[in-house]
């Protein structure tokens, strides 16, 4: 099977940590990496490891657009409207790392190969990824009111990208929470935490439900989705079980991650990049598949 | 008239809130605004206790919609101006210009005390509204001098008028307070403020602290009416100001009436220290974890001060009402 060649933009901790996971996709090759800071300590590492590095950004890429067949943008919402208007002409599939959502909101096991058609797919935030799942294990056995998610990271782990677009994630989080997990209502907190030595990413989802006495049957369905999760970050895990308060069901959880880039602790950065990783692994595999 | 030595604020109608389960009722917003305007006080504070979009399962539910509470408050002033709280992460710039439309004058945007930097926009926004815009510096007891300058420094470079060491645990002594705020008032241009919860009972010396030491922003809450056991309590302020040669601008008697007449008739509890709320300023956990705490020692059969203790081990932060449940479930369950 011939590999998608995969560009990456933005070489900074969500950026670096991706090339990680694209070494490890089967359907993948890793190609480029663009920067902006030629210094960059993502932008380094891609060089050692043997890829091209483009360190004057989306216009160096566009001028060996060859090179790729998919990129990745890993930089801020604001920049990512121009780099997705300029690959998209240019015939490449874009896959957004940032909360700007232009293309439509990708959760892997709730609707990975949903939007496959279009050019632009957004993942949504690490917050989204690491709840919208349960939200959808709930709404998939009884309707779902209201859900809300508080994801706290820690500080370490929060680059100045996610800083200074604080706002946009808890807007586009909570519009996935609706499209995508379910929910008619959906809101989104986030927490920074800089306690020493850092603290794994922890998630909690509370929904209220339409009716109730469904427990059995949204515990089994939270378990599963889990396990679907665990496919792709096997350190997505429950902390204690679900709690019931008459219509209220409260999901507690806590992200590690892999450890590529980033230590442990930071799981809303695996969460993110492997959730990535494992679309753009798929939507290879179908192209592969169309064109045999 | 002699000018105020400084602005006494008033947070009864937010950092109550919590005290009050989020339950605050237009009538009871109107009332005490009313008194408060009568009274002298140039700013108060009305908004969820988690600050503007705080109302959420995770804090808990308003009963009644802040920005209909905001509008209460702005409508029967004549004089006082209503300020808002805003979380980034919890509320976004939306909120604030809604709150605005409402009759807000004031925002304080309010980080942990080593996250400034997820302000920037919501302080800028503040400027562009016209707002008087401040930058609140939470649980300051959790940073060593230098970073609280540092942050400090930040919100004033973001265009902060007023910046803020907020005592969210209610865990500093006077001796920090008065290092803080002379530390910052050496370094920064803009004015300075301060924040006291009353867990080890230490609010009112910390406020005198603060004065002495350069802030001309003070917090109090009527009756203490505010997280944990409350804030700098703000009639008895008034008096102990006034007798230490500085003018409030406030009037004893009228504050009074509205502590007594107004706040005391709706308050739920006696703002007292508990055995939670003493543990919380002695191990340094948010005051508005409080009742939250109560809650899950019930559920699952643990004793609060333990859940608390483990709270301030864990380093918890503003916020994480979420983790309360979470450390009383591992309690229990480690307990089997």
């Amino acid at each position: 099977m011939k590999k998608l060649k995969v560009g990456i933009i933005g070489s900074g901790n969500i950026g670096t940590d991706l090339m990680y996971k694209i070494e490890r996709s089967d359907a993948l090759e890793m190609s480029v990496m663009v920067g902006i800071d030629p210094e960059s300590e993502g932008l380094k590492r891609a060089a050692d490891r043997g890829y091209v590095v483009i360190t004057n950004g989306i216009e160096g890429l566009m001028e060996h657009i060859e090179l790729v067949d998919i990129v990745f943008d890993a930089t801020s919402a604001y920049a990512h409207k121009n780099h997705s208007d300029l690959l998209t002409a240019a015939g490449k599939k874009v896959i957004d790392l940032t909360p700007a959502a232009i293309g439509p909101f990708t959760v892997p096991p709730v609707n990975l190969t949903e939007h496959f058609e279009k050019d632009n797919l957004n993942m949504v935030t690490c917050g989204g990824q690491a709840t919208i799942p349960m939200v959808k294990a709930i709404s998939r056995v009884v309707p779902v009111e209201y859900a809300e998610i508080v994801a706290t990271v820690a500080s370490k782990s929060a680059g100045p990208g996610t800083r200074a677009n604080i706002d946009e994630f808890t807007r586009t989080t909570a519009k996935a929470i609706e499209q995508v997990g379910g929910a008619k209502k959906g809101k989104a907190i986030i927490i920074l935490n800089p306690a020493e030595p850092p603290i794994i990413m922890r998630d909690t989802v509370h929904a209220l439900v339409e009716e109730e006495g469904k427990e059995e049957e949204i515990i089994a369905s939270i378990e599963k989705m889990v396990e679907e999760v665990q496919t792709y970050v096997p350190g997505y895990r429950l902390r204690g079980v679900p709690q019931f308060d008459g219509r209220k069901v409260s999901v507690f959880l806590e992200v590690e991650g892999a450890g590529d880039f980033f230590p442990p602790y930071s799981g809303n950065l695996d969460i993110m990049t492997a959730a990535a990783a494992r679309v753009a692994n798929e939507l290879a595999k179908q192209l592969a598949a169309a064109k045999a | 008239m002699k000018s105020r030595s400084f602005e006494l604020l008033d947070v009864t109608l937010r950092d109550g809130s919590h005290a009050m389960k989020h339950a605050f009722t237009v009538e009871q917003i109107r009332q005490t605004a009313r008194g408060l305007d009568q009274a002298g006080i140039g700013y108060f504070e009305v908004s969820h206790g988690d600050g503007l979009g705080g109302s959420s399962l995770q804090y808990g539910l308003s009963k009644v919609q802040e920005l209909q509470l905001i509008e209460a408050a702005a409508d029967v002033c004549e004089n006082s101006k209503v300020s808002v709280l805003l979380i980034p992460g919890i509320g976004i710039k939306e909120d604030l210009q809604d709150a605005v439309k409402a009759g807000a004058k004031m925002v304080r945007v309010a980080t942990h005390v080593t996250e400034a930097d997820v302000a920037a926009q919501h302080i800028a926004l503040g400027r562009e509204l016209g707002l008087k815009t401040v930058g609140f510096l939470m649980m300051a007891h959790m940073a060593p001098v230098e970073k609280v300058v540092e942050q400090a420094k930040l919100f004033e470079s973001y265009g902060a008028e007023v910046v803020y060491v907020t005592d969210s645990a209610g865990y500093m002594l006077p001796q920090d307070v008065t290092e803080k705020i002379a530390a910052l008032k050496q370094s920064i241009g803009c004015e300075i403020g301060f924040h006291g919860h009353n867990n080890l009972s230490m609010a009112m010396a910390n406020t005198v602290a603060a004065v002495e030491a350069g802030a001309t922003y003070i917090d109090g809450s009527l009756r203490a009416l505010g997280a944990g056991s409350g804030n700098t309590q703000t009639e008895v302020m008034v008096a102990v100001l006034e007798r230490l040669g500085f003018n409030t601008g406030v009037d004893l008697y009228k504050i009074m009436d509205v502590a007594n007449e107004i706040v005391a008739k709706f308050m739920q509890r006696p703002q007292e220290i508990t055995g939670s709320s003493l543990i919380m300023g002695y191990s340094g956990v948010y005051s508005s974890f409080l009742l939250h705490t109560q809650a899950a020692a019930q559920k699952f059969g643990v004793d609060e001060r333990d859940i608390l203790v483990e709270l301030g081990r864990l380093k918890a932060v503003g916020g994480q009402e979420d983790l309360i449940y979470d450390v009383a479930q591992q309690i229990a369950l480690a307990r089997v």
